[in-house]
């Protein structure tokens, strides 16, 4: 029944996880409004769960630690999220903005 | 090939396809209401590529947690955040974007170079399909339990932080007898930090 590991080959999941990977770098160094930047980053998230479900299912088949991998990742991610946007709006209360250009009190 | 690795291999692309036009349109539409329904959108395409991968389990915790929660979060952000103000311009925006631009293809070459050359030990043992839903859960109650229990005090911890970093600073005085409310826990009087004028503190101050 499972004949996923035959049809579509293990770098297909690879080089798309790449892609989503670089895409939300591109857009967390180049987003100027903050929520976008959240954004961003679950798109990283994503990508770096791709890639362990996909090792979990061509190489690693009878015990799927990736899997157990992508819940923690998924879990963490909720976290962050939540704190991130609370840190967005306690900052857009302070700042009266969300653009990232002008949050640069720490800059040297 | 048969019916079904055709359909695979249908249903592979066309998830493909969302998935990259979807995190691009995140990136890069002005709009950020569109960016937050692509993004539900890629979070579903990749839920899709979960089942292709005999993850039913984690596909629904995608679209559960991610769809259903984050996505939700991030619509309520920009709901609350959604003063119209235009950016100011910065000098060399365009070189910034193209030189991070360069970078990030530099990542992607090398990640595509260690994908395509590494020789990757497949096929490895078949795959489990619809009994991984049951490993998964015996794996979380046996080896993995520490990280299991770490994972729902760090959900705590989350929770509660969001709560104190979002709460409003409200007067913590009743409304009809002007008596000082004890509401020190949940609300606190602050100060705003940051402003630059003490015009806009007393605007706030008149806001509230």
């Amino acid at each position: 029944m499972p004949a996923t590991s035959i049809d579509i080959p293990l770098q297909a999941y690879l080089v798309l996880a790449a892609i989503l990977f670089c895409t939300g770098v591109w857009g967390l160094i180049n987003s100027r409004n903050a929520v976008r930047v959240l954004m961003s980053i679950e798109l990283m998230l994503n990508a770096v769960n791709i890639n362990l479900m996909a090792f979990s299912s061509y190489i690693d088949g009878q015990q799927i630690r990736g899997q157990v991998f992508a819940i923690f990742v998924i879990t963490v991610a909720a976290a962050e999220a939540a704190v991130g946007l609370a840190i967005l709006l306690s900052l857009y209360r302070n700042r009266e903005t969300v653009d990232m250009e002008r949050f640069n009190l720490l800059r040297w | 090939m048969t019916i079904a690795s055709v359909t695979q291999l249908v249903c592979f692309i066309a998830l493909s396809l969302t998935l990259v036009l979807g995190s691009l349109g995140v990136v890069l539409l002005p709009n950020i209401v569109y960016s937050a329904f692509l993004l539900a959108g890629v979070f579903l395409s990749v839920a899709g590529l979960y089942l292709l991968l005999n993850a039913s389990f984690i596909a629904a915790a995608q679209v559960l947690v991610y769809v259903g929660a984050v996505n939700v979060l991030i619509l309520f952000a920009i709901m609350l955040v959604n003063k119209k103000e235009a950016m100011a311009e910065i000098p060399g925006l365009l070189l910034r974007r193209v030189l991070s631009g360069v970078v990030c293809l530099g990542l992607f070459l090398l990640i595509l170079r260690v994908d395509l050359t590494t020789p990757w030990a497949v096929p490895g043992p078949t795959p489990l399909g619809d009994d991984s839903t049951v490993l998964i859960g015996i794996h979380l109650f046996s080896d993995y339990l520490l990280p299991f229990e770490l994972a729902s005090v760090l959900l705590l911890m989350a929770m509660i932080g969001a709560i104190v970093l979002a709460r409003r600073d409200v007067f913590s005085s009743d409304v009809i007898t002007g008596e000082a409310a004890d509401q020190g826990l949940i609300e606190k009087e602050r100060t705003p930090l940051l402003l630059e004028s003490t015009a806009g503190e007393t605007n706030l101050l008149e806001k509230v």
